[in-house]
């Protein structure tokens, strides 16, 4: 036990790897000694937030888990795992990689793209979606530009390669994410129920290997940078920004894939987050088995790599596989197939240590129960509190804004904002059709909808998050994240099945911050509950902080990004959001507020930043998204679409745009003209069908019994409201496609 | 007919390919990977879109010294048929197969959308079937696409009708504002002196399914089938 005894680890050692004086403590509690430094390494990595959800698990164990579609718990296996019918399962799960985006965007964001896919087949479910939710501060400046050009061209590149389509995502700037955007990255796969790979470990003897890449010393400790605030010297840790390879995890997908047919393994995981050491001890710790890892057979890229390197290195495109003993060769035959590293580094064995050798000496010997979260990791309570900012919130009275009479000149500005414009400058740079699966490519719908090609069903996807709204009120925002996702299934015709999160909020030790957290999760918890949407898994980003002027450190807007997904049992009645043709009435299912809460409009055309959550109830959405669901399931309609950022101006123009058309609109004389337009008060959704059947839809609506009205009709390219112009389709669109191109390449001149 | 699709392991259209071959079109289907010099009986070969090895040096550049590929050019050296789609008409440039390159885009930006095209000639297989001055609304996906040519191999391209897809924009007019990634003369597809060898950047396989709601590139895999059948 040599090299375990000498060369004992310091309590500043531990302090600089990030861990408390208390958790050092611990650590030698749970050895019955002092850590060596590997040890420590091991312990700082598997115990940092990023690993091991310290300081958030508490909370998430109270988010709904079970649903009636539901076949892997929230939290088991790498992603969540729900029955969609015929068979066919799917596996869906959304990640953040913001911090390593701040400092390298291109590779930041690349690999992020690899690693969430990498969840998905580990599993054994091919990957046929992708989507992203993407957060940046002012396009107007020069540092926004470089992460926006470098994040879209990451994405791009390494989805485009990997080949998987990009369905759907948002896009939203604001000054809080100055110096620290959001890249949230979701992988979508389907399987047959029974090919699921599990991530764990049984049988002693059992061999494991490693495939794949070889390791590096590229981003050792990023789960650890991951773990703290971005600040001015942030760059130091440019490091711990791992390298992607997209060919490389092209290879591995497909070997992996035909590994999922064979009967060779016990169980695989990729390697994320603190690579082999979490890989070894999550699958250990499952069943309460050990391994023997000899680390000097792992294939590296770099000579003379210490066994902390190799033990913390995130070097992308691995995995860890269990191999039944004796099958080695199905499992070599395949990877040589695909020209992949395939190499054995240790067995399983009996009891729960991690013995870790270089040249046949043992450099760390720890517990796997210990290190992981739901085992010996730490899980802490914080205090919470609730800022002042919020009581301020609620004071915004509507009456503080006078009512403007240039509506028509507000209305083509609003479609120019960054947060309204079209973003097809950022999705043409994404192969969204690649895999012939992409059902809103010519038939734009308010969810991004997969063609599932054996049967008659569809799944729709979508992310959701105005963090806005969070921010204002965190409960409420969040609730409504959650039901704006449902929205925007129910409108394709989809029934909601479930969701995955992606929590990005500031430092957790900050009680403020931690206030926001805790009433996300409850705004989550209640309106999951609602929607029967159960929380399939997801990831917890903290430490998301712009610094202002060199020296205030201010928290990103609490962001719970919601991905969700709904089954659309026959795909012939998939609905799309365009008006088909003039003459079509247009409704309004739902009712209009006097509310300009926390609007586009109030926000960045008014500049009022205070104020609380848009107008929610929970009750009246519900019946509004199930009202919209029966009328696409009666075929009555022939366009819906839901009035959200921008409000019902937006919402209608948008419905215009693709096939030029116009509207012919009547406002609501009990609330104010910019309410009517611009507001987002929630739980409204706009249809469009055919004059013929205009009785038959009353007496339909009046049955379901939510509020509607009749607005108007659509035009040939005319949009009038209340019998005034407010300009043709076309000047519309040469706004709102190219604003967001006009920002980012200057030589694109007026159209 | 048995057609046979090239499967590098960085394809990603493979799929794609055999799905709209074999399930749309109901045409017998072979999976010719890259290691194998076998080309299995094929009578036309498909070489999809992807990125071959990674295509880190340039599009298609390793491709071509394959296994798969070496009895690809015996095979179109001989007067068997080829189509390379995307990263397949960069191989078969590569390859020498067919004449050009292509370049980045002039935007210097991936892009991926829907764009109009329409043929330039009927003198070809693919081509043949389809109405004089249809317009064909069919996908890009790609990052180099910028055809080009020496003004001599263009001017033999266009005496010879080698030329056989050009960008127009809806109304079928060629123009600038059409030309999606800077290609010369607005070139789409061409094809080889002896029309057995083709080339194309658009994804007619993107469009050939009806549950995606756009059929106009099953068209020109229509044509293809009509054209063998007769001779």
């Amino acid at each position: 036990m040599d090299t375990l005894t000498k060369d004992v680890a310091t309590l500043e050692q531990a302090k600089n790897l990030g861990l408390l004086a208390e958790e050092f403590e611990k650590i030698k509690e749970v050895l019955g000694r002092t850590p060596n430094f590997t040890e420590l390494s091991i312990f700082s990595i598997m115990w940092s937030e990023h690993c091991s959800y310290k300081n958030s698990i508490k909370w998430l164990k109270t988010l709904p888990k079970e649903g009636p579609h539901l076949l892997v718990e929230a939290g088991k296996e790498n992603a969540g795992l729900v029955d969609i019918g015929n068979g066919v399962a799917c596996a869906f799960k959304i990640e953040s990689h913001n911090h390593p985006s701040a400092l390298e965007p291109y590779q930041g964001a690349a690999t992020g793209v690899g690693g969430i896919n990498r969840d998905i087949f580990t599993m054994g479910a091919r990957p046929i979606a992708q989507l992203n939710s993407l957060r940046f501060g002012a396009i107007d400046t020069d540092h926004t530009k470089w992460l926006l050009r470098g994040v879209v061209k990451g994405i791009g590149d390494y989805g485009n390669a990997f080949g998987i389509p990009v369905l759907g995502g948002e896009v939203f700037f604001d000054e809080c994410y100055q110096t620290n955007p959001l890249v949230n990255a979701m992988s979508v796969g389907i399987m047959h129920a029974d090919d699921m790979i599990s991530a764990t470990s049984h049988g002693v003897g059992n061999p494991v290997f490693i495939v794949g890449s070889a390791t590096g010393k590229d981003g050792i400790n990023g789960a650890s940078f991951a773990s703290k605030d971005i600040t001015e010297e942030s760059a130091g840790d440019l490091p711990s920004v791992q390298v992607g390879d997209p060919f490389q995890e092209k290879l591995l997908l497909e070997a992996s894939l035909e590994l999922a047919k064979t009967d060779a393994i016990v169980g695989m995981q990729d390697m994320g987050a603190a690579g082999i050491t979490c890989s070894t001890s999550e699958m250990s710790a499952v069943e309460g088995f050990g391994m023997r890892i000899d680390l000097d057979k792992v294939p590296t890229r770099q000579e003379d790599m210490l066994p902390f390197e190799i033990l913390l290195s995130e070097s992308q495109e691995r995995m860890l596989v269990v191999v039944k003993k004796g099958k080695e060769k199905i499992v070599q035959n395949i990877f040589d197939k695909w020209d992949l590293n395939c190499v054995q580094i240790g067995e399983v064995t009996e009891g729960g240590q991690l013995e870790y050798y270089m040249n046949g000496e043992l450099v760390a010997n720890v517990p796997a129960h210990d290190l992981v979260l739901g085992g010996g990791a730490p899980v802490y309570d914080r205090e919470y509190k609730e800022p002042a900012y919020f009581a301020e919130n609620k004071k915004f009275k509507i009456e503080s804004v006078p009512e403007p009479t240039n509506l028509a000149e507000i209305g083509m500005k609003l479609l120019g904002l960054p947060n309204i414009a079209s973003k097809r400058w950022i999705f043409e740079q994404y192969d969204t059709m690649v895999g012939t699966r992409n059902m809103s490519t010519n038939a734009p719908s308010d969810a991004g909808v997969v063609n599932i090609k054996d049967n008659d069903s569809a799944l729709a996807m979508t992310v959701d998050c105005n963090a806005r709204y969070v921010h204002a009120d965190p409960k409420t925002g969040t609730a409504i994240a959650v039901a704006e996702a449902a929205r925007n299934i129910s409108c394709t015709g989809g029934e909601p099945s479930a969701i995955t999160n992606c929590l990005n909020f500031g430092n957790p030790y900050n009680p403020e911050v931690y206030w926001q957290f805790v009433m996300a999760i409850k705004g989550m918890s209640e309106a999951c509950l609602k929607f029967k949407t159960p929380v399939t898994g997801g990831n917890v980003s903290f430490y998301n902080q712009t610094v202002i002027d060199g020296k205030n450190a201010v928290p990103v807007f609490p962001t719970p990004t919601i991905g969700m997904i709904g089954v659309i049992k026959d795909k012939k009645k998939t609905m799309s959001l365009d008006f088909k043709e003039k003459g079509d009435l247009i409704f309004l299912l739902g009712e209009s507020r006097d509310d300009i809460s926390s609007s586009e409009y109030l926000a960045n055309i008014v500049g009022t930043k205070n104020s609380p959550a848009p107008y929610f109830n929970l009750d009246e959405e519900f019946a509004v998204q199930k009202a919209v669901r029966t009328l696409i399931e009666k075929d009555l309609i022939n366009a819906a679409h839901d009035i959200s950022d921008g409000g019902l101006y937006t919402a209608l123009v948008e419905m215009g745009l693709p096939r030029g058309l116009g509207f012919d609109i009547t406002g609501d004389a009990a609330v104010r003209e910019d309410s009517f337009l611009f507001g987002e008060a929630q739980g409204r959704i706009l249809v469009s069908l055919s004059g013929s059947i205009e009785e038959e839809i009353i007496e339909e609506l009046l049955s379901l019994k939510v509020p509607f009205s009749l607005l108007g009709h659509v035009t040939r390219g005319k949009m009038v409201i209340d019998d005034a112009h407010y300009g043709f389709i076309d000047d519309a669109a040469k706004i709102y496609n190219h604003a967001i191109e006009r920002k980012m390449d200057s030589a694109v001149t007026d159209v | 007919m048995k057609f046979g699709v090239v499967v590098f392991p960085g394809s990603n259209c493979d799929e794609d390919l055999i799905y709209t071959f074999e399930s749309i079109l109901g045409q017998e289907v072979a999976r010719l990977w890259h290691k194998d010099t076998d080309l299995q009986g094929a009578e036309f070969i498909l070489i999809p879109g992807g990125f071959s090895y990674g295509d880190y040096l340039r599009s298609g550049a390793i491709a071509r010294f394959s296994p798969i590929m070496t009895s690809v050019i015996d095979h179109c050296n001989k007067g068997g048929f080829a189509l390379g789609i995307c990263n397949g008409f960069q191989i078969l440039c590569e390859a020498g197969l067919l004449p050009g390159a292509l370049l980045h885009n002039d935007s210097q930006k991936f892009v991926c959308k829907n764009v109009f095209m329409k043929a330039a000639t009927s003198s070809t297989i693919l081509s043949s079937g389809l109405e004089p001055d249809k317009v064909l609304k069919i996908p890009i996906a790609h990052g180099e696409g910028r055809y080009y040519a020496s003004t001599q191999e263009l001017k033999k391209l266009n005496e010879n009708q080698q030329v056989v897809f050009r960008y127009c924009d809806k109304d079928g007019l060629f123009n600038s504002d059409a030309n999606p990634n800077g290609s010369l003369e607005n070139i789409a597809g061409v094809c080889n002196a002896s029309k057995n060898v083709f080339g194309m950047m658009p994804h007619p396989e993107r469009a050939s399914d009806i549950a995606l709601g756009n059929t106009d590139g099953r068209l020109i895999f229509e044509s293809i089938l009509n054209s063998m059948m007769v001779a």
